[in-house]
């Protein structure tokens, strides 16, 4: 598992895939992509990851312990919902904000899209604990 | 293609249920595999297919076109195959813990609890 | 406030284990506080009720069942609410100088406090269901009572034997009631009431009766349901004297005489009521005769009372329940102290055997003077309050007829024994064996002669002054149990006439009883029957365990394949069912329309999964498994849903590599079951194969409710500002749901992580030396 086009071809591929999901993210409100398939993208880059180098320097890579990852994710994704409880409104209520970008249109930016970030980084943080879960079994 | 997968649903049931039935718990879990398969398909099959037309609408539009597909049952189906990844993981790693607390795979000698 | 009262109550019992842990053996005068409290405040609701206010609350729970908190506090519930609430206090004072620092006193107060909760419940309780809750809730505490000495087997027993009883007698009663609702229209006692008509004529009454009757009877413990409350004298004597002779049992008796008003009147009801109540009045008594143990006495005597009482509502009359009405206070009285008192006997003498008992009243005078008014109490001696109430249900067994009143003077009769041999004996008279004269038998300490002494106390001067009772409570009461106002009159001596020669008539024949009393022991022990169902309940009880057993080694064999094999065929059975009674119809149009590469990623589909199925190398299997993945991603792709099409290859391939990365720790496939079962199980596949496709084929041709995605497509773009319309279901139509989801899968994530990891960690963590120990125990 540690041949070396294996390698050279991972150290490229992660980056790539990484900002691929946060595309597919960011994308997933108006075209196809959303929080589950980014979460995915990037876990299956850092899964690729860990097999060409091991499990250890994939968490030496990823920094945070997936284990985190999923504790924000869904904390981030239950504080979307309370947010509009404070304001007197169903839980999980969208709220939207635009910002006018000149002749580029208009930005929208709502709570949705921070509830997918939520559901992006759970399931990210779900495949990498079953992923290193898995591989660190000895 | 509505003449072809129910067929192709069919057989995915058959086999799946065969796997289920198999004493070793590896087998079991691929028939759990084939099974999920088997049942979003069933979903997404069951409330009509149309070709290609995804329902994103356009952004030169303000209204989707008809035809579309349905995006209901995909949503549902979405949920559907993240969850089975989940419960494919967990019952791996029940397989593994088990495997290691009574030395065999077969389902017939986990039958009582005091291995 | 009613209703704070009873969740007052409530929450004292959950407090009670942290203030038993702080105000150690203080804790009983503390915890009394609030029983007194309440019990002045039953009071204060007295005057009230005479000039008609009745306090009633009610709170919705569930409309459209006609559950409601509905709660009232008329006289009769406030005649049973007294007793609760006071016989409470002085119980909680009386058990902590029981039980000193002995036993673990704060989960006995939790329970007590707990009972008298409910028991409050049961009697302000406005509706049938609400009442039956709070019933079964005091059959719960009455079981933790019962069993509180946890480690003795026979207190065991008899906790259980007194929650199936009393709990299986609930659960009849709950029929009855959910009938008596559908007749009268409505689940409202106070409304129940007023349609006493329209129910005595409806052809369900006698059913409904029935039921009913069955419930008051376990817990009143009348024949044949009488066997448990003598076993539950397992229970310390706190919980005898509250639960077992003041309180609880009364539930069945409070119930009669609360419906009285709807059922009662029929001459079924008479003979039923009045006939089980006198029946078990006598038999009550008579069982009496061989016991030897004061608490056992006092047992017998107690389903006599209940009895006397349950006979007093069959008859029905004014002066009948006006007497009901008397004898249970009275009884609440004098029952108590002597259950108090018995049980400082028992904790200073440390026996409870009235042969072995005598003279005590030089080493316990407080317990003497208590004991001694309950007893003339009991016995019916002019001028105690027992005498009064006495009188009245002589008098309304008069009027029935001689059968009547020669039962009712039978029953007093043997009280007159008892009251002799339990309240008297083993104070004033020497002891029947000679036993070596204990040392240390000294009066038992304050908590424990404050009850016997204000109860036995309050048995002379309620009899002496019975029209303290008479207006207040006795007439608000008989008002509630009869329907009209009632005026009563209550005096201590109704002069010399027919009823108090036949009062001084028992009397004389139960002290002359008494006199014969160790003769009539030796009768007794000859002719000991043992009457009534314990016997078939303990039959009943084993043929339960018996087929409990045969039924979870049939049914829980252990063979997963064979729990799936009849989830499986119960599916195809129902599902072709259901496809049998559509009965075909006309299939719907389906399109021959395909293309090549369509029909190329069906057969793709097919092979791989059928690859999956036979291979015999566990990669093989997993690959063609993924390839089945891939095909089907495909399908997603070529018709309209990229999104599935994503997320589904980069699942299966994340699959694919857990089951690689699983499958260094797994054993290889092995053929394990025999080539007939093999036949068997393809069979079971082809055939619920075969029915899946006739169900997608007939499942995509019809809609039968309309469906909601034309909402989500119109509103997605206007309402959620999003494009991709499946992202917008998942994130914000139906958010709650994703978040459920994501949820579900952290957790299976945790439970991986859990099973792999932790007892990895444990063994690092140990050392090398019990590593290997761990692995030892628990690899094997």
């Amino acid at each position: 598992m540690t041949s070396l086009i294996l390698r050279t071809m991972v150290r490229l591929l992660l980056p790539l895939l990484l900002m691929f999901s946060v595309f597919l993210l960011l994308r997933g409100h108006n075209e196809p992509g959303g929080g589950f398939v980014g979460g995915l993208m990037a876990a299956t880059g850092f899964a690729l990851f860990s097999i060409a180098f091991g499990s250890e320097t994939a968490r030496r890579i990823l920094r945070i312990d997936p284990l985190a990852l999923i504790g924000v994710g869904l904390s981030l994704a239950l504080l979307t919902g309370l947010i509009t409880l404070g304001l007197n409104q169903p839980f999980l209520t969208g709220i939207w904000f635009k910002f006018p970008l000149g002749s580029f249109g208009k930005l929208e930016l709502g709570t949705p899209l921070l509830f997918d970030l939520g559901v992006y980084l759970t399931v990210w943080g779900v495949t990498l604990t079953i992923v290193f879960a898995l591989e660190e079994v000895k | 293609m509505e003449m072809v997968l129910p067929f192709v649903i069919g057989s995915l049931y058959a086999m799946a249920i065969y796997m289920l039935l198999r004493r070793s718990l590896v087998k079991l879990l691929i028939g759990l595999g084939l099974l999920s398969h088997a049942s979003n398909l069933l979903i997404f099959t069951a409330s009509g297919l149309t070709r290609f037309k995804a329902p994103v609408i356009p952004m030169t539009a303000e209204q989707l076109q008809s035809p579309h597909a349905d995006p209901l049952p995909q949503a549902l189906i979405l949920t559907a195959i993240v969850i089975s990844f989940g419960v494919t993981a967990f019952a791996l790693a029940l397989a593994y813990r088990a495997y290691r607390s009574v030395n065999t795979d077969d389902l017939d000698q986990m039958k009582s609890t005091d291995a | 406030m009613l209703i704070v009262a009873v969740i007052s109550g409530f929450g004292l019992a959950f407090l009670a284990p942290t203030i038993c842990r702080f105000a150690k053996q203080k804790s009983g005068w503390w915890l009394a506080i609030l029983p007194v409290f309440l019990t002045l405040y039953f009071l204060t609701l007295l005057p009230g009720l005479a000039s008609g206010q009745i306090p009633a609350l009610s709170y919705e729970w569930s409309k459209e069942l006609g559950l409601t908190f509905a709660f009232r506090a008329d006289g009769l519930s406030l005649a049973f609410a007294l007793l609760v609430s006071g016989i409470g206090a002085l119980v909680a004072i009386y058990a902590s100088g029981y039980f000193g620092n002995k036993a673990p006193i704060g989960r006995f107060y939790l329970w007590l406090f707990f009972f008298m909760a409910s028991m409050l419940g049961v009697v302000f309780s406005d509706n049938l269901i609400l009442l039956f809750v709070f019933w079964e809730l005091t059959s719960l505490s009455s079981f933790m009572l019962i069993g509180f000495e946890q480690e003795r087997e026979e207190a065991r027993a008899a906790a259980i034997q007194a929650l199936l009883v009393t709990g299986s007698g609930g659960l009849v009663m709950l029929a009855g009631f959910v009938l008596l609702g559908q007749i009268g229209g409505t689940l409202e006692l106070s409304a129940l009431l007023l349609k006493g008509e329209s129910v005595s004529t409806h052809p369900l009454y006698l059913a409904v009766l029935i039921l009913i009757l069955i419930g008051a009877f376990t817990k009143s413990a009348q024949v044949p349901f009488h066997f448990w409350l003598p076993n539950a004298m397992q229970a310390p004597t706190p919980v005898s004297t509250y639960l077992h002779a003041a309180t609880m049992v009364k539930a069945g008796v409070y119930l009669l005489a609360r419906l009285s008003l709807v059922l009662g009147g029929s001459s079924f009801w008479f003979w039923a009521v009045g006939g089980i109540g006198a029946l078990t009045m006598i038999l009550g008594g008579y069982l009496a005769f061989s016991q030897t143990d004061l608490k056992r006495y006092l047992a017998y005597s107690t389903i006599s009372a209940l009895g006397s009482l349950v006979m007093a509502i069959g008859i029905g009359s004014e002066t009948a329940l006006k007497a009901m009405v008397l004898f249970l206070l009275a009884h609440g009285l004098y029952k108590g102290t002597l259950f108090l008192v018995t049980g400082a006997i028992d904790h200073e003498c440390k026996t409870r055997d009235v042969r072995e008992l005598g003279g005590l009243w030089r080493s316990m005078p407080y317990n003497a003077a208590g004991s001694t008014l309950a007893a003339l109490s009991m016995a019916g001696v002019p001028l105690f309050f027992g005498f009064v109430a006495k009188e009245y249900l002589y008098e309304a067994a008069y009027k029935v007829g001689a059968f009547w009143i020669s039962l009712a003077i039978i029953g007093a009769l043997l009280n007159v024994f008892i009251a002799f041999r339990v309240g008297i004996e083993p104070f004033w008279l020497p002891s029947q064996i000679e036993v070596k004269p204990s040392k240390h038998v000294h009066e038992a300490p304050w908590s424990m002669r404050i009850g016997p002494l204000i109860l036995g106390g309050l048995s002379l001067l309620l009899g002496l002054f019975p029209q303290i009772l008479g207006r207040s409570i006795v007439s608000s009461a008989l008002t509630a149990a009869l329907g009209r106002p009632v005026e009563v009159k209550l005096a201590a001596w109704h002069g010399v006439n027919d009823i108090f020669l036949l009062s001084l008539l028992t009397l004389g024949l139960g002290v002359g009883l008494f006199a014969v009393r160790q003769d009539l022991q030796r009768i007794a022990e000859k002719v000991s029957l043992r009457w009534g169902l314990d016997g078939l309940y303990k039959r009943s009880l084993d043929f339960l365990f018996t087929l409990a057993g045969f039924q979870t080694r049939t049914l829980q064999h252990g063979y997963l394949r064979y729990y799936l094999i009849t989830i499986i065929v119960a599916v195809v059975a129902i599902t072709a069912g259901g496809l049998w009674r559509w009965g075909g119809g006309t299939l719907p149009y389906l399109s021959w329309d395909i293309y090549f590469y369509e029909l190329g990623i069906a057969v793709i589909i097919v092979l791989s999964a059928f690859m999956a199925t036979l291979s015999r190398s566990r990669l093989g299997a997993v690959a063609a498994l993924g390839v089945a993945g891939y095909g089907v991603a495909s399908i997603y792709l070529l018709f309209g849903a990229p999104d599935l099409a994503m997320t589904q290859f980069l699942i299966e391939s994340l699959t694919v590599v857990l089951f690689v990365l699983a499958f260094y720790h797994l054993p290889n496939f092995a053929q394990l079951t025999p080539k007939r079962e093999r036949l068997r199980d393809v069979f079971i596949a082809l055939i619920t194969g075969g029915l899946m496709t006739i169900f997608v084929f007939v499942a995509s041709g019809i809609q039968i409710h309309p469906t909601i995605s034309p909402f989500f497509v119109e509103n997605s773009l206007p309402l959620a500002h999003g494009r991709n319309i499946v992202n917008v279901i998942l994130v914000d139509f139906r958010g709650l749901d994703t978040l459920g989801e994501i949820t579900v899968l952290a957790i299976a994530g945790l439970g991986v992580f859990a099973l792999l990891k932790l007892r990895l960690d444990l063994r690092t963590a140990k050392g090398k030396k019990s590593a290997e120990e761990i692995a030892k125990g628990g690899d094997q």
